[in-house]
């Protein structure tokens, strides 16, 4: 092993890579891009959920108002979202705070990129979670009603886990899209793992080793990722007679 | 036919309670007018058979008495409540609607069971969420009653790996639950192959030996027969005929309802 790593001249990248090295400020990136991740997973799925049911049952206003922000936000490139969400979010929240005597206020890169991904994974969302609400057979709703279950119940006992195995692939893609978005926000100088690999790279100047090793690590997430939604997706469909054949 | 005071059994002599009442029920979709002024009252232990044409109003009609369908106009009086409706008809207070529909358990003709829950988690969703019963208490009783309806050992089972007649019965099995004090069938027996048709027939006939109101819509002439002591039959959203199954069935008046008989023979 260590003869390979000598042989294809990556001694010296092992070295570059030991976690008291920039191995260490890798990681540190990774945890900061994985803790937007799951922010902006988490703030799209709620925003995703209201979108859909908004667009579904809303009144004319909701849904094009709704209709409005899945298009505009799908529209247009992400980086150019999240220049303009960052810069306008903080922009608002510094004109808010002089409103109120206050100073100018440092933003939390965390929050600031929770914000700004979650308001564009949210509107993917409202287009993954409005497809499987109507995927959902409507006797099933209609069976709940008719025993008296009130609307919110229903949405929480019947509508969302019948629906999940129709939103889960989705969401699982629009889960992995929050992980590579996240180097997007390198640009506005967030230290997530793609940003924290660029001042690596260009310190040490062995761009080849600090890359790649940022590549597998997003390769790494990627493939933890499939198994959990693998086994997430065999929970929501449950009950479901798989396709390939035979039972159980 | 006056079709205001028209009841499932004799007025006068009958002391049994009212279960369900529908006073000059009107329903329209769009242009469409389905229900043209129904009027029907079952009282507790009747078993009424509602026959008709494919479209003549039968699944609107009970669909309105649970108002999973608004109705256009009329009155609902369920256990000798009436159901507050606003000048168009749609409920004006959705907690009663609500209580009310807990205590009108229907079986549709699709089963509708929830596919993500296993028959025993069909069985005790409505009782332990809806009516707060005990969880333990609710799943004793489901068991019962997944055994009483012929199923037995498939608590764990989920509905999509059952045969229809299955789904069927444990859907009545879901139905009883609630403990309702009426129950609304809607083609039961419809979407089931021929051969499964007889088992979910038997549950029914049991329920009505045993007292249970109920309002029942079906095709199978046979069955509403035997087990109904009231028949409607409704052509194009109003009342035609109706009567005891001998009467109905066995000197049928109007030519409509001649000619139907005739043709689902
Ligand atoms: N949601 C709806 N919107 C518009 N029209 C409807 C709706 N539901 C039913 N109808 C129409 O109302 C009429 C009566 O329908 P209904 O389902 O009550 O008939 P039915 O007697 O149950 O017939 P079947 O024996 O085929 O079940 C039909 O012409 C049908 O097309
Ligand atoms: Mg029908």
């Amino acid at each position: 092993m260590t003869g390979l790593f000598e042989f294809l001249g990556l001694g010296a990248s092992a070295e570059l890579l030991s976690l008291s090295g920039w191995g260490g400020n890798l990681l540190r990136g990774l945890a900061n891009s994985l803790q937007i991740a799951f922010g902006a997973f988490g703030l799209g799925l709620v925003i995703g959920l209201f979108g859909a049911y908004g667009k579904l049952y809303g009144g004319k206003v909701t849904r094009d108002l709704l209709a409005i922000y899945t298009t505009v936000i799908r529209a247009v490139p992400e980086l150019v979202l999240i220049l303009i969400l960052y810069y306008v979010g903080s922009d608002i929240i510094n004109k808010v705070s002089e409103g109120l005597g206050g100073g100018r206020v440092e933003i939390n890169g965390v929050a600031a990129g929770i914000w700004v991904l979650g308001v564009v994974q949210g509107a993917y969302a409202t287009e993954v979670l409005r497809g499987a609400i109507n995927a959902v057979p409507a006797g099933q709703i209609e069976a709940a009603k008719s025993y008296g279950m009130p609307g919110l119940m229903i949405m929480r006992r019947v509508t969302i886990p019948a629906m999940m195995s129709f939103a889960v692939p989705g969401l699982a893609n629009l889960w992995l899209i929050a992980t590579k978005d996240t180097a997007l926000l390198a640009v506005v100088g967030f230290n997530e793992l793609t940003l924290e690999t660029r001042q690596a790279a260009s310190s040490t100047r062995a761009y080849f080793t600090f890359f790649l090793a940022a590549g597998f690590l997003y390769l790494m997430v990627t493939l933890c990722s499939g198994a959990v939604f693998a086994r997430v997706e065999k929970w929501a469909r449950r009950g479901q007679p798989s396709l390939k054949g035979g039972t159980s | 036919m006056d079709t205001a005071t028209a009841a499932a059994s004799v007025p006068e002599a009958d002391a049994r309670r009212e279960a369900i009442r529908v006073e000059d029920l009107h329903k329209s979709f769009g242009n469409l007018e389905v229900l043209k002024g129904v009027s029907l009252t079952a009282r507790q232990g009747d078993v009424v058979a509602i026959i008709g044409g494919s479209g003549s109003g039968k699944s609107t009609m009970l669909r309105c008495i649970n108002f999973l369908e608004t109705p256009s106009s009329g009155r609902i009086v369920i256990g000798g409540e009436e159901v507050a409706m606003r000048g168009d008809g749609s409920p004006a207070n959705q907690k009663q609607i609500e209580r009310i529909r807990t205590k009108l358990a229907m079986v549709f003709q699709q089963f509708n069971l929830w596919t993500h829950r296993t028959l025993l988690e069909n069985v005790i969703e409505v009782p332990v969420h809806v009516l707060k019963v005990p969880k333990s208490d609710a799943v004793a009783r489901a068991r019962q009653l997944l055994e009483r309806v012929g199923l037995g050992g498939k608590e764990e089972t989920y509905p999509a790996y059952l045969s229809g007649g299955q789904q069927q019965r444990a859907a009545i099995a879901r139905a009883l639950a609630v403990d309702p004090s009426a129950m609304l069938f809607d083609e039961p027996t419809s979407a089931l192959d021929p051969e499964l048709v007889g088992e979910v027939l038997t549950v029914i006939r049991d329920l009505a030996a045993e007292g249970r109101t109920m309002l029942l819509v079906t095709h199978e002439m046979k069955f509403a027969r035997e087990v109904a002591n009231h028949v409607v039959y409704l052509y194009q959203g109003r009342i035609e005929e109706q009567g005891p199954p001998a009467e109905v069935f066995g000197n049928p008046q109007s030519d409509r309802l001649k000619q139907f008989l005739s043709s689902v023979a």
